[in-house]
C-alpha cells in the first residue's frame, strides 16, 4: 500500500512539474510580453521601462527557474492588473468555483446514480433506451447556451432564480445544474455498466437464494460495488468541472477562478493565467490521486 | 472502463432507427458544408440596418424573403446559419485529423512497444488530462490572435487524449493475437505489422472515437467563440452567433434559440451516428 502510494505521488508532482513548464511556455508564446503588457500606444522607452519593471529582461531560465521557486513556496508572483499577490487573487476566488463545482456533482450524482440504476435493473426496456437517450442528449447540450436559455425561462420569465452573480444559494442553482449537465451522461451510463455487471455475479444469485428482499440487494450488495468506480469517477469529474466552470462563471457573472482566468487573458494578466492554468491542474492531480486512493482502499486486487 | 451488454432483438429495431436519425442528420450538414454558397439564399455578411431583427417564420410579421429572420445587424439569419455549419464542421473535422494523427501515433507506440516507451505515454496522456483545455485554448487564442488556424492548431494539440487511450489498450490487445506472431514469424518488419496488422484491426474503434472528437470540438469551437476567443467576427460560429445575439435575447429569445438549436442538433447527430457505428463494428464503450 506504501509503495503504491509513494509511487502515485512521484507521477502527481512529474505532471505538476511538467504543467508548470507547459504553463510557462505557454504565457511566452506571444513573443514578447513587454510589448503586449506596455500596450498598443506605448513608445520605446515605455516598453523598456516594464521589461526592467518585472523582470522580463533576465534570460527566460533565469525567469523559469524563478518562478518555479517560488510557486513551490506558495508564491505565485503578482499581478499586473490588480496589482495584488496571485495567491491572495485565487484563494480570494477559489471558493465560488469551489461552491459551483460541488453543486454540479451533487446535482449531477443525484440524478445519474437513480437513472443508472433504473436502467439497470429495467436492462433493455423502454425505460433503459430513455435513460440512454437522456445521457445521450446531455452530451450534446452546449452548456454556454443551456445556461442562457434558463436564463430567459427560469430568470426572466418565471421569475423564480435569481440571473447572475453570487448573493444567495440561490445563484449557485442554475449554474449548478448547467455544470452536472456536462458530468450526468458518462456518471449514468458507468452506474448502469457497473449495476448490470454487478446484478450478474455470484454474490447477488447468492443474496437471491438467501431470500433477500429486492431492495436489499439492490442497494446493499449491488450498488456498493457498482459504487466503486463511480465515486472515482465523481472525483476525477469534479476536476473536469472546475477546469471546466470558465465558460458557466462567465455567462452567470460568477467572479470565481474561471472568470479571473477569462478576465486576465483580456488582459495580457500574465502571472494570473498561467498561475491558475497550474492551479486548475494540481486540483485535478490531486483528485485523481484520491479517485486511485479510494479504489485502492474499497477493492483490494487493484493495489 | 465499463463493458455494455451485448444488444438483443427489439433494442436493435430502436438503434437502428437512432443511427438513420443521426446519419440524416450528418447527412444534411455536410450538404450544407459544402455547397453553402448554392443553399443560402442571401449573403451571410451583408448587412440591412433597415430589416434588424426580422422575426423568424413561425411568428406574426415575418418577412417571407428571410425564413428565419435577420440579426441585429439585418443579416439573413438562415444564411448565417448555413454558413456556421460549413465552419463546424469544417473545426470538427480539421480538429479530429490533427489530434487523431497525435493521438494514434502516440497511443499506438505506446500499446505495441510496452516498457519505457509505454510508461512515457501513460506520463504523457496523464498530463494532458490534467489540463484545463477551455483554459488553455482561450489562452492561446487570447494571446496570439483569434484565427480559424490557430483554433484547429491549438484544440488539435490538446484533443488526442481519448484517442491515444484507446489506440493503446486495442492495439495492446491485438498486439498478441495469433496473426501477429505469424506475421513476426513470417519475418515482417515493425513498420509492416503496425501498418498491416495492427491498425487494420483497431481503425473501427478508432473511427467511433473521432465521432466523438468531432462533436466535442464543434462544441468547444461554439464555446470559445461564444467567449469571443474562438473564430473571429464577421465569420458566423454558431458560437459566435449566440454570442452576438445575446444582448437581445430576452426581448427576441429565438436570436439564441435558432443557432442553439442546430448546434444541439449537428452534435446529436453525430453522437447518434457514432453510437451507430459502435453497435455496428461490435466495439465495446471505452470511453466513459
Amino acid at each position: 500500500m506504501l509503495q503504491f502510494l509513494v509511487r502515485r505521488l512521484i507521477v502527481a508532482l512529474l505532471v505538476a512539474a511538467t504543467v508548470m513548464t507547459l504553463a510557462f511556455i505557454l504565457t511566452r508564446l506571444s513573443g514578447d510580453l513587454a510589448v503586449s503588457i506596455a500596450g498598443p500606444n506605448a513608445t520605446q522607452e515605455d516598453i523598456e521601462l516594464v521589461r526592467k519593471a518585472y523582470g522580463l529582461d533576465r534570460p527566460l531560465t533565469s525567469q523559469f527557474f524563478d518562478w518555479v521557486g517560488r510557486a513551490v513556496t506558495g508564491d505565485l508572483g503578482e499581478s499586473y492588473f490588480f496589482k495584488a499577490r496571485v495567491s491572495s487573487l485565487i484563494a480570494e476566488r477559489m471558493p465560488i468555483t469551489i461552491t459551483l463545482g460541488l453543486t454540479g456533482l451533487v446535482i449531477a450524482l443525484l440524478v445519474s446514480l437513480p437513472l443508472g440504476i433504473l436502467a439497470a435493473v429495467r436492462e433493455n426496456t423502454t425505460l433503459d433506451r430513455v435513460v440512454q437517450m437522456v445521457a445521450l442528449l446531455g452530451q450534446a447540450m452546449p452548456s454556454f447556451w443551456l445556461g442562457l436559455i434558463l436564463m430567459i425561462t427560469f430568470g426572466l420569465q418565471l421569475g423564480w432564480l435569481p440571473i447572475s452573480g453570487t448573493g444567495s444559494w440561490q445563484h449557485y442553482v442554475m449554474p449548478g445544474i448547467v455544470l452536472a449537465f456536462s458530468a450526468i451522461p458518462a456518471l449514468t451510463r458507468l452506474t448502469r455498466a457497473g449495476m448490470i455487471q454487478a446484478m450478474g455475479s455470484d454474490y447477488i444469485r447468492t443474496a437471491r437464494a438467501k431470500g433477500l428482499s429486492r431492495a436489499s440487494i439492490l442497494l446493499k450488495h449491488a450498488l456498493r460495488n457498482a459504487a466503486i468506480p463511480v465515486v472515482a469517477i465523481a472525483a476525477v469529474q469534479l476536476g473536469f468541472m472546475l477546469g471546466g466552470s470558465i465558460v458557466i462563471e462567465q455567462v452567470f457573472a460568477l467572479h470565481g477562478v474561471g472568470f479571473l482566468a477569462w478576465e486576465s487573458i483580456g488582459k495580457n494578466d500574465f502571472p494570473v493565467v498561467q498561475a491558475v492554468v497550474l492551479v486548475l491542474a494540481v486540483i485535478y492531480v490531486a483528485l485523481t490521486m484520491l479517485a486511485d486512493l479510494m479504489n485502492a482502499v474499497l477493492d483490494p486486487r487493484l493495489r | 472502463m465499463s463493458v455494455v451488454s451485448v444488444t438483443t432483438g427489439p433494442r436493435r429495431g430502436w438503434k437502428s432507427v437512432s443511427t438513420w436519425i443521426g446519419a440524416v442528420i450528418v447527412g444534411i450538414a455536410m450538404i450544407c458544408a459544402l455547397f453553402a454558397p448554392l443553399l443560402a439564399p442571401h449573403d451571410p455578411f451583408a448587412q440591412d440596418l433597415g430589416k434588424r431583427l426580422l422575426v423568424p417564420f413561425w411568428m406574426e410579421g415575418t418577412d417571407p424573403a428571410h425564413l428565419l429572420g435577420t440579426d441585429q445587424l439585418g443579416r439573413d439569419y438562415l444564411s448565417r446559419l448555413i454558413y456556421g455549419c460549413r465552419i463546424s464542421m469544417l473545426i470538427g473535422v480539421t480538429v479530429t485529423i490533427v489530434s487523431a494523427v497525435i493521438g494514434i501515433a502516440i497511443g499506438v507506440l505506446g500499446g505495441f512497444l510496452g516498457g519505457r516507451v509505454d510508461d512515457a505515454v501513460l506520463f504523457a496522456i496523464t498530463t494532458r488530462l490534467s489540463i484545463p483545455v477551455v483554459l488553455v485554448a482561450l489562452a492561446v487564442v487570447g494571446l496570439l490572435g483569434s484565427s480559424m488556424h490557430l483554433l484547429v492548431i491549438t484544440l488539435g494539440l490538446l484533443l488526442w487524449d481519448r484517442f491515444a487511450v484507446v489506440a493503446r489498450s486495442t492495439t495492446m490487445q491485438v498486439r498478441n493475437l495469433d496473426f501477429v506472431a505469424a506475421a513476426w514469424c513470417a519475418g515482417c518488419s515493425r513498420f509492416r505489422i503496425l501498418s498491416r496488422e495492427v491498425l487494420p484491426n483497431i481503425a473501427s474503434h478508432l473511427v467511433v472515437v473521432a465521432t466523438l472528437e468531432i462533436a466535442l470540438a464543434i462544441l468547444l469551437e461554439a464555446a470559445l467563440s461564444f467567449l469571443g476567443l474562438g473564430v473571429p467576427p464577421p465569420l458566423p460560429s454558431w458560437g459566435l452567433m449566440i454570442a452576438e445575439a445575446k444582448d437581445y435575447m430576452f426581448f427576441s429569445p429565438w436570436v439564441i434559440v435558432i443557432p442553439g438549436i442546430a448546434l444541439f442538433v449537428l452534435v446529436l447527430g453525430i453522437n447518434l451516428l457514432g453510437d451507430g457505428l459502435r453497435d455496428a463494428f461490435g466495439t465495446h464503450r471505452t470511453d466513459t
